[in-house]
């Protein structure tokens, strides 16, 4: 099956990337945005999914910094 | 005693640290692959770029065959030492506490910062004065921790060169036998290149073996 794992920073932990987009889009023009995150996407084809939690856990993302969400099916 | 210093793919100061440990006693490089610790004393993970630190800095690198044997030898009370790429390595594999994230500042960052020494009770520090100059030169040090963490090494106020949380520059484990750092102190070891205040660290640990071995 084809997955797809988004892995964006947690909450709370300071995102210089995303604070970066925030303050370059209102110089292109573009207003109003704000609470921008940037993270990571894998893609993956897996034939068992219900082993994808402990992927995430032990290398996809570091749960100690980062939340991870699954999607099946993508 | 002996040192080992391990080379992982994309490891590139290996050989400074090989270099700066054999100023204080015998040091060989251990290759990724091969799980033999061949009998060292300590164990530095040097700095670099292991396996191109796809995914998150050291994420790869705490899988390769030397770091099961590394696990075991820290488990047992053995020192190891990280440094850079090394400290982000042991954090991802769990020997240390916390991770490190981009700096704050997104850029790359090279310089001589001073730091201070928190704790001078650790077998990686016993002989270090109160302050050291060592460079740094990293995109992803800015250290992490939601627990309460054993800090060792500060940056000296107005020097924290990434965002590090409280200035921490350098942490060890519970037991303290796992010390890992930011900055290089094996490019602190000769007077042409500025500062000698990394060997204090090596002496440290050699001081340290010394005294096991007495022991034993």
């Amino acid at each position: 099956m084809r997955a797809r794992v988004l892995i964006r920073p947690k909450s709370g932990i300071l995102d210089p990337q995303g604070q970066a987009v925030e303050r370059a889009l209102p110089a292109l023009g573009f207003d109003g945005v704000s609470k921008v995150h940037v993270g990571r996407l894998v893609e993956l084809d897996v034939d068992d999914v219900t082993q994808l939690p402990a992927m995430c856990e032990r290398l996809l993302a570091n749960p100690l910094i980062e939340e991870y969400e699954i999607i099946e099916n993508a | 005693m002996k040192f080992g210093v391990i080379r992982f793919p994309g490891t590139c100061d290996d050989v400074d640290a090989q270099l700066a440990a054999a100023r204080v006693g015998e040091a060989e490089l251990l290759w990724h692959r091969d799980d033999d610790l061949k009998g060292v004393d300590a164990v530095i993970v040097p700095g670099g770029f292991s396996y191109g630190d796809y995914l998150r800095a050291g994420a790869i690198a705490r899988f390769a065959p030397v770091m099961e044997s590394v696990i075991e030898f820290a488990h047992e009370g053995g020192l190891v030492l990280g440094i850079c790429n090394g400290f982000q390595i042991l954090c991802e594999c769990g020997l240390l506490p916390g991770a490190l994230l981009v700096n704050d500042h997104l850029k790359f960052v090279f310089r001589q910062v001073q730091l201070d020494v928190v704790d001078h009770n650790t077998p990686f520090t016993r002989n270090c004065p109160p302050s050291l100059s060592i460079p740094v030169k990293h995109t992803t040090g800015r250290y992490y921790s939601a627990e309460p963490v054993q800090v060792v090494l500060k940056y000296t106020e107005g020097h924290n060169p990434n965002g590090s949380q409280d200035d921490i520059a350098g942490v060890v484990n519970n037991a303290g036998n796992v010390f890992g750092l930011m900055p290089h102190p094996e490019h602190a070891v000769d007077a042409l290149t500025g500062s000698t205040d990394g060997l204090s660290i090596f002496e440290s640990i050699r001081t340290a073996v010394g005294e096991r071995v007495r022991v034993a």
